[in-house]
């Protein structure tokens, strides 16, 4: 009998796929079910963000960090803001710190609930997913009270943020804040000890620390792996500090570890968000210095000093000094970092984003050999990745 | 002329009469069925599920059904037309012909045969064909990997299923459908074959492809499986025979352990009420934890249900067959011997 050899089939996964969480292509080596090799190709979502950003003034360039990681807008703007005010010189007041962390903290539940429930989504459960977009839904309505836009805020701006919390609004959010551990207590008795969700879950994806390593791993993902390392603790950036919080890790980094690492976060998000609106200061939610932000329209019509500001401010922009800085926040997904240079005019000479994503998107290959086809699924959804900040 | 006409054709036409009153009010439980599943599934999610179409969204499954009938069917180009046509049409008929020995009520049945649930075990087997096909005929990796995981599974939990029957058959003596309902007037059979019940009703929720078992057609990884190619009407024969077999099975479980028409007790309140309204409520029942499942678990991974049917429902359905044999001839209950 002659012999036949065998030849394993390629599948392409996506950029059509329910499970590809956006554009993501990957080719798929496949022996049957068992995936031999894994091929990730991007680029299908790139909108040259960086290249754009050498022609807008620094003003300008915060709504295009709202449209890197489009599920948690404010965490990103909040990096380019630290690194312009690096750049600056600039401190500033307390409330504006206070303010950015409330949302920063937003920001975060409004990422991991998506995250968690669209992961679930994609190992079978579809009831979480609109759970959780019940609270997004008030979340975003909080944003939206504050800063006018649901979604892309731009409320962080260099030196401070766009504006006051309106009356109410601190009320409302501790009273949902109080009736979330509630949503999250019902969402992991859906999940948590679900046999068939710890079935698709446990020792599926597993990332030892020392690999996170290698494949530069932050935030979730690298704890999960039993690293406690969380940028807000290790060198705090605006008013961290002041802020009494865990830091979850993980033990064996597989998907199971990296989603409940991702609920405990969010119940610490929730401290946070309390801690904030308890100790919020009084005072200006911008810095007062003219040069970096408007002036106020009442004081337009009086003085002539801020008629003047105002004009600079809105034709030529923030005037940053020569220099550069590598700022990074932690994001919801990981390390978060804008690599600014300045030459000294009101445009950035170049701004290189690091995404935490394109750094866990590239570990596919290395996380789903050997696992089946349903396992990618889960992989690519506890590995949380948006295309919009792979792809800029 | 009228030797004819009562020898062979009022017979026909009288055949296909009945054909009709059963097959129309199936396809109308199809079409409401996916209605329910909404509106149970929209509940579950905190959501209302259609209200737009008619009152209370009632017109919803017509505004769909004419919708696929409306559309374009398109034929992939490196498709195998014939089978592609052919594989739906398979589907649905067979979802339909099952029902000709289910019994609504005493005596009201369209062919009561002495081998009903053989009958109906082995349409239900074919019913993998249409999937195979479907599968193959399409040309795309996707319905392929989705035929294949089908066929695999529905091969594997026919098995359990199969020795589950049995032991309802030891404890009836008879393969008549009638007969099965019969046996139970004094006691459901859900009651002293509880476990077996239980794998039974799960048994089926893999043989109809539905949640936490839905991987020839999973979403998420497959996009749609089997039917990923299929649009319009041919789609919408796969979808009218899944929700026709998933009636079918709910059909089967109140015959075989949840007395058929049979009231739960044989007294006034209970027995006024007319048997097909049992059997109906009887099949909403199982109907609406079909959709209460789909609503609340993840999805089984390929292997781990290959695990579940051969490693823990075939031991235990043996088992079980082995003990109920045992019991019954051990304390002379054997049914035929009482007969």
């Amino acid at each position: 009998m002659a012999q036949t050899e065998i030849k394993n089939f390629n599948l392409n996964f996506g950029p059509q796929h329910p499970a590809a969480h956006g554009v993501l292509r990957m080719v798929l080596e496949m022996d049957g079910e068992i995936i031999e090799r894994t091929d990730p190709h991007i680029g299908l979502l790139h909108r040259g963000t960086e290249k754009l950003i050498e022609n807008k003034s620094y003003l300008q360039t915060v709504p295009y960090f709202d449209r890197l990681d489009y599920v948690a807008p404010q965490n990103q703007e909040h990096a380019f803001c630290l690194a312009t005010e690096k750049l600056l010189g600039l401190e500033i007041p307390k409330r504006a710190k206070y303010l950015r962390v409330l949302f920063c903290e937003i920001g975060r539940i409004l990422n991991h609930l998506l995250n968690i429930t669209a992961f679930d989504m994609d190992v079978g459960a579809m009831t979480p997913m609109l759970w959780g977009f019940e609270e997004r839904e008030r979340l975003m309505e909080f944003c939206e009270r504050v800063s006018g836009a649901r979604l892309h805020m731009a409320y962080f701006r260099p030196g401070g943020v766009a504006y006051d919390m309106p009356k109410g609004l601190a009320e409302d959010i501790k009273e949902w804040a109080d009736n979330f551990v509630k949503f999250i207590n019902d969402l992991e008795s859906l999940l948590t000890e679900n046999r068939i969700f710890k079935q698709r879950t446990v020792d599926i994806g597993i990332i030892t620390a020392e690999e996170c390593y290698d494949w530069g791993f932050s935030g979730p993902n690298l704890r999960a792996s039993g690293i406690a390392w969380d940028l807000r603790k290790s060198q705090p950036y605006d008013a961290y500090e002041e802020f009494d919080f865990d830091i979850p890790i993980g033990k064996h980094g597989d998907c199971y570890d990296r989603y409940l690492v991702r609920v405990l976060e969010m119940r610490e998000s929730v401290k946070i968000i309390h801690q904030a609106i308890d100790k919020m200061p009084n005072g200006s939610f911008k810095t007062e210095s003219n040069k970096f932000s408007p002036p106020s329209r009442t004081d337009m019509k009086q003085s002539m000093e801020a008629l003047i500001h105002h004009f600079k401010l809105f034709t030529e922009g923030i005037r940053v000094p020569e220099g550069e800085t590598y700022t990074v926040v932690e994001a919801p997904k990981g390390e978060f970092g804008v690599y600014l240079v300045s030459d000294g005019s009101n445009k950035p000479y170049r701004c290189k984003i690091r995404a935490p994503g394109f750094a866990h998107l590239q570990a596919m290959d290395h996380l789903s050999k050997g696992h089946m086809l349903a396992d990618i699924v889960a992989n690519i959804g506890s590995i949380d990745i948006v295309f919009g900040e792979i792809d800029r | 002329m009228a030797e004819a006409w009562d020898t062979h054709i009022w017979p026909m036409t009288w055949m296909v009469i009945k054909i009709f009153a059963i097959v129309i009010p199936i396809l109308i439980s199809v079409a409401y069925l996916t209605y329910v599943e909404r509106k149970v599934i929209g509940a579950i999610h905190l959501r209302k599920g259609p209200n737009v179409v008619g009152p209370f969204g009632l017109f919803q499954p017509l505004a769909d059904g004419l919708k696929l009938f409306l559309k374009e069917t398109i034929v992939p180009s490196g498709a195998n037309r014939g089978v592609f046509i052919f594989a739906p049409c398979i589907t649905f008929i067979l979802a339909l012909v099952a029902w000709a020995v289910i019994p609504f009520d005493q005596g009201l049945v369209l062919a009561d045969i002495n081998v009903g649930i053989l009958y109906l075990f082995a349409i239900s087997s074919l019913g993998v064909y249409g999937i195979l096909m479907a599968g193959w005929a399409s040309n795309s990796r996707y319905a392929f990997l989705g035929a294949i995981r089908s066929a695999a599974q529905m091969v594997s939990y026919e098995v359990s299923m199969g020795f589950i029957i049995i032991t309802v058959l030891l404890c009836v003596g008879s393969l008549n459908l009638s007969d099965i309902v019969n046996a139970q007037k004094h006691l459901w059979f859900v009651i002293p074959l509880f476990p077996m019940a239980v794998i039974f009703f799960i048994s089926t929720l893999a043989e109809t492809n539905r949640h936490p078992f839905d991987l020839p057609e999973a979403e998420a990884e497959l996009v749609a499986g089997y039917n990923v190619e299929y649009s319009a009407m041919t789609f919408g024969l796969f979808f009218l025979g899944e929700y026709a077999n998933m009636i079918l099975m709910a059909a089967m479980t109140s015959i075989l352990f949840l007395g058929g028409w049979l009231p739960p007790i044989d007294m006034v309140p209970f027995s006024l009420i007319p048997g097909p309204i049992w059997f109906a409520s009887k099949i909403a029942f199982c109907l609406f934890i079909f959709l209460w499942v789909r609503a609340t678990f993840p999805r089984y991974r390929y292997d781990q249900l290959m695990r579940l049917g051969w490693k823990v429902f075939l031991p235990i359905s043996l088992t079980a067959v082995a003990i109920v044999s045992g019991v019954l001839v051990g304390f002379d209950l054997t049914p035929i011997q009482n007969r």
